[in-house]
């Protein structure tokens, strides 16, 4: 073999087709994109190297039109360990430990094939974490599906829940948490984001960056297939002879082969023979060489030819941008190849050399000795392109005052139609799909809980035992209706759910999920919620470390509620303090923590019960939200609380409910002198609230009122119903009974 | 007590189980890898829960052709007591170690909950700290473990006491109500002839600590160290 420079053009392969206007548009370059690169190569690119500039500056791997506004968020703090830029981001989580998490989307594929494409979702996002060293220990995810009247809707519930849980229960990682939301903006385009935690020791952890001149590069885990190759159908069928043959753009996924992975990946990061690992996720091959190629300041030189094919006849274009799942892409130090080699072989995986790294700073392609690719790699990060899409800011919708939305006229109807509807539903029927009980460490199972809480095993002999709290959330409807507004609440819900547990909110990922960038309104509403995302972040001292972005939800130029999802990680660093929202005993007190106005624009109340989606959402306040958590941490901390819920969809009632049916016990309350209307006492969704239950309630209170935080005792726990006196008397049974029947009657009902 | 768990590719309750037997014995279990047919000698051989080989094929089939499992039914044959749970009891129902096979939930989706189990005999060193008619809580978490035998051989494993839990309400009552997955009889778990073998689905290792899902299974766990102590 010769070796390749930029001194050796690339061959044009045999049938490889003279790069059309319509060849480049079909790869999702625009005019002035494709003019960029003709100026960085100098020359027509082959089709290898023009589907490596697609895949590179697509708006998935380069963040064009999103880069701007991702910078606004603040990224750092004492224990953050690594923020945005890695496969995931790391916080220090004491005693040596680190935990590693990010959450993905997978929104496309799994509207067009569900399971595949919401179990290839939970595959992609633990790759990103085991690749940087952690074993993972959580799973979550946020779902939005469409209007369940939609014919699709019970389909696509169906699929995914079947996809999450067959990849996360065969991986043997607890599916914990989540979230669940339907509304007919997600139609034609659901939303299916994934989450992984995992943890490793802070001095183990590894990174992408490639190191050392010479070193090999080592692709292990599954063959390429042809599956998964973006707008490259056009390309493919040119390419070989049977262009007949359309292949399915989504990937197909084995989890199986992952756990293989995963328990080789860290059985070899446990040796030092690692320089530098990523694993291949979109784009596959092109984005993972060419990212530890690019951060480590390097070249790379990738024999084609030497990577394992799952079938006969591939080409390098396809070899390149085939997204097959479960392979990663290694960097190993000179001399441990033999030693990787033994580890990989002993699990059954594919292990092969496919390259070296040079100083060259070009990413050389080489199929069968001749050079096919040979692209200079700093200007293609330098010089991608990069967007300041127009934008338009959604202005602030005006106030609804409680007045102008009319009260129930029946109470416990009321309740119990709020209970039953699709938003605030039982999601049991999902979350028994998913083994959340695997590894044996989960101390708040979904729905006993405002966040998930597992066990972190301690490194240290003799101490305690931390949790890991975490959560996701999301309220789109106010984003919809204000988008900086939606923003801050999406962040304050997500702190307020790890604070919740006693837990101490510690780091967000970000799934950003929107529409057309290229429409003023939706990039103003992208640009709101940065903002308002932004300035929580920063208040609740609350860094963003990892994240991703999801634009293009729309069908039919009808776009999706605009959805940054916020996944968060907590630590609470004795776990037996923590508690869940279960009332389960008799003769606690409620007490109400935080102060309501009544605030139903928006609200789950509103739109359940009178039709509407109208009014400015809660306003947040930030400092409140953070007196009032700090305040509720510290009584958990103390001991003084044996439980927690906080306040959100459906507001004090629907969060009261939750809570006895969840802990089978009944509670009896009041409303305290007020002069909010009773309905928007109770179903006003006001931010920065919690409701708990304490067999201390003079301490409780007196510590409110020290912390200058609004409590007022409601009443007390006890019997089998649920009473608010002179408005709602309903039993246990029939509230749990509402609750529980609509998901898995709506699924099993036939179509 | 020295126990061995075996690991089989795609095994993933391994490490649940070890926890429990090192919570309860305070020493850690052997792990036996899936090719090795000579591991040392043990008091106790643990087939965990997983989808061992993917469960591709069918769940267990692969794995009961293993060369550590040819080893394991001639230590069961001499008498080792074999625990097999979930996947395990898939492996050795496959490998011919207990009677019966374990099909597709009825509803055809998988299940993780807790479950109640009546306990039908406390005369086995597995649940020796149970009394008979007990009905404890312990989680499943399956797709494929729905028992069936047919009737010659549902008749025998009946008359010979060989049924250890079955799937109940929380008052005990053995009906409809608190079968997860449609197995036959309510039968969670069943021993070999002579009972030293059982296999269940049901994962009492995840239920050893009050906080972490109650602590309803342990006692299998101490009723064996008891036993082979």
């Amino acid at each position: 073999m010769t070796i390749a420079t930029e001194k050796n053009p690339p061959v044009k392969l045999p049938n490889e087709p003279v790069i059309t206007p319509q060849i480049v548009a079909e790869h999702g370059l625009a005019p002035d994109e494709y003019e960029r690169l003709l100026k960085i190569m100098g020359r027509s690119p082959t089709m290898v190297e023009l589907g490596i500039f697609s895949a590179m500056w697509s708006e998935h791997c380069s963040y064009k039109s999103s880069k701007v506004w991702l910078k606004k968020l603040p990224t750092k703090a004492p224990w953050v360990i690594q923020g945005p830029g890695e496969n995931a981001g790391v916080i220090d989580i004491g005693d040596g430990q680190a935990a590693i998490f990010k959450m993905e989307s997978h929104n496309h594929p799994s509207y067009i094939e569900p399971y595949q494409g919401a179990a290839t979702g939970v595959g992609g996002i633990m790759r990103d974490v085991f690749t940087m060293g952690a074993r993972p220990v959580a799973n979550l995810n946020a779902l939005r599906f469409g209007d369940p009247s939609h014919p699709k809707t019970r389909h696509l519930v169906s699929g995914v829940v079947a996809g999450i849980g067959g990849y996360g229960n065969c991986m043997g990682i607890p599916t914990v948490g989540g979230e669940t939301n339907f509304h007919a903006a997600y139609n034609g385009n659901i939303l299916v984001n994934a989450m992984t935690v995992g943890i490793a020791p802070t001095d183990r952890i590894f990174y992408a960056a490639a190191a050392g001149v010479g070193n090999p590069l080592v692709y292990v885990g599954s063959k390429t297939g042809r599956d998964g190759i973006h707008g490259a159908t056009m390309a493919s069928t040119e390419f070989s002879e049977d262009s007949e043959e359309k292949r399915p753009t989504v990937q197909v996924g084995d989890p199986f082969v992952e756990k293989l992975l995963l328990e080789a990946c860290l059985e070899l990061m446990a040796t030092d023979a690692i320089v530098a690992i990523q694993d291949m996720g979109a784009a596959g091959l092109t984005s993972s060489s060419f990212e530890m190629a690019a951060k480590g300041g390097l070249g790379v030189v990738v024999e084609l030819d030497k990577v394992p094919m799952r079938e006969q006849g591939m080409n390098p274009y396809e070899l390149m941008l085939s997204e097959s799942q479960e392979r990663m892409l290694i960097v190993l130090k000179p001399g441990r190849e033999d030693l990787a080699r033994t580890i990989f072989e002993k699990w059954e995986l594919d292990f092969a050399i496919i390259g070296r790294l040079t100083d060259t700073e070009r990413m050389v392609l080489t199929w069968h000795g001749d050079t096919v690719g040979n692209i200079p790699i700093p200007p293609l990060v330098t010089e991608a392109p990069v967007y300041e899409r127009p934008w338009t800011l959604t202005p602030l919708p005006a106030v609804l005052v409680a007045s102008q939305v009319p009260a129930p006229k029946d109470w416990n109807a009321s309740l119990l139609a709020l209970m039953g509807c699709p938003d605030l539903a039982s999601k049991a029927w999902i979350w028994h799909q998913y083994d959340h009980l695997i590894m044996g460490n989960t101390a708040i199972r979904p729905q006993d809980g405002d966040a998930a809480l597992v066990r972190v095993p301690s490194s240290a002999e003799g101490t305690g035992h931390k949790g890991l709290a975490m959560t996701s959330d999301c309220t789109p409807r106010y984003v919809q209706a204000h988008p900086e507004t939606g923003g801050r609440q999406a962040v304050a819900e997500a702190w307020r759910n790890i604070t919740a547990t006693g837990a101490t909110p510690l780091a967000v990922t970000d799934n950003m999920n929107f529409g057309n960038p290229q429409k003023p309104e939706i990039m103003g509403q992208f640009a709101g919620a940065i903002m308002g995302m932004a300035e929580a972040c920063k208040v609740l001292e609350f860094p963003v470390v990892s994240g991703n972005v999801s634009l293009y939800n729309e069908t039919e130029g009808r776009p999706i509620l605009p959805t940054p999802t916020i996944g968060a990680v907590g630590v609470i660093h004795d776990i037996a303090k923590a508690v869940g929202s279960r009332l389960t005993q008799a003769g606690l007190a409620v007490i109400l923590v935080g102060e309501t106005q009544g605030w139903l624009g928006q609200s789950l109340y509103l739109r359940e019960a009178c039709g509407r989606e109208d009014g400015a959402p809660p306003p947040v306040d930030l400092a409140v939200e953070r007196r009032n958590g700090d305040f509720v941490r510290s009584q958990i901390d103390a001991s003084r609380l044996s439980a927690c819920h906080d306040l959100s969809d459906g507001g004090l009632l629907v969060a009261l409910a939750e809570m006895c049916i969840a802990g089978g016990t009944g509670a009896e309350i009041a409303l305290p002198s007020t002069d909010v209307p009773s309905h928007a006492f109770l179903y006003g969704e006001d931010q920065a609230r919690y409701l708990v239950a304490t067999g201390m309630p003079d301490d409780v209170l007196a510590a409110a009122k020290a912390a200058g935080v609004p409590a007022v005792l409601l009443g007390y726990s006890g019997g089998a119903a649920l009473v608010v006196k002179g408005l709602v008397s309903l039993d246990l049974g029939d509230i749990k009974a509402t609750h529980e029947a609509w998901l898995p009657t709506y699924m099993n009902t036939a179509e | 007590m020295k126990a061995s768990v075996l690991v089989f590719p795609g095994s993933n309750r391994e490490g649940d189980v070890a926890q429990a037997i090192e919570l309860v014995t305070g020493r850690k279990p052997n792990m036996v890898w899936h090719g090795d047919g000579n591991f040392e000698k043990t008091d106790l051989i643990v087939i965990p829960g997983g989808f061992s080989y993917g469960d591709y094929l069918r769940c267990g089939a692969m794995a009961a052709q293993s060369p550590v499992m040819a080893e394991v039914k001639k230590r069961a044959a001499q008498g080792v007591p074999v625990l097999a749970i979930c996947n395990g009891f898939q492996i050795a129902a496959e490998a011919g170690l207990l009677p019966g096979v374990l099909m597709r939930n009825e509803n055809l989706k998988f299940v993780c909950a807790d479950v109640h189990l009546k306990i039908e005999t406390s005369q086995s060193l597995f649940t020796n700290r149970y009394q008979a008619g007990q009905v404890i809580k312990v989680p499943v978490a399956h797709a494929e473990g729905n028992y069936f035998a047919d009737d010659e051989t549902l008749k025998r494993v009946e008359d010979r006491g060989q049924v250890a839990f079955r799937y109940c309400a929380p008052d005990g009552t053995v009906d409809g109500t608190g079968n997860p997955n449609g197995s036959i009889r309510n039968i969670a778990g069943v021993f070999n002839e002579t009972k030293t073998v059982l296999g269940l689905m049901p994962h009492p290792e995840n239920a050893v600590e009050a906080m972490f899902g109650g602590t309803d299974g342990k006692a299998l766990f101490e009723g064996i160290v008891e036993a082979l102590s």
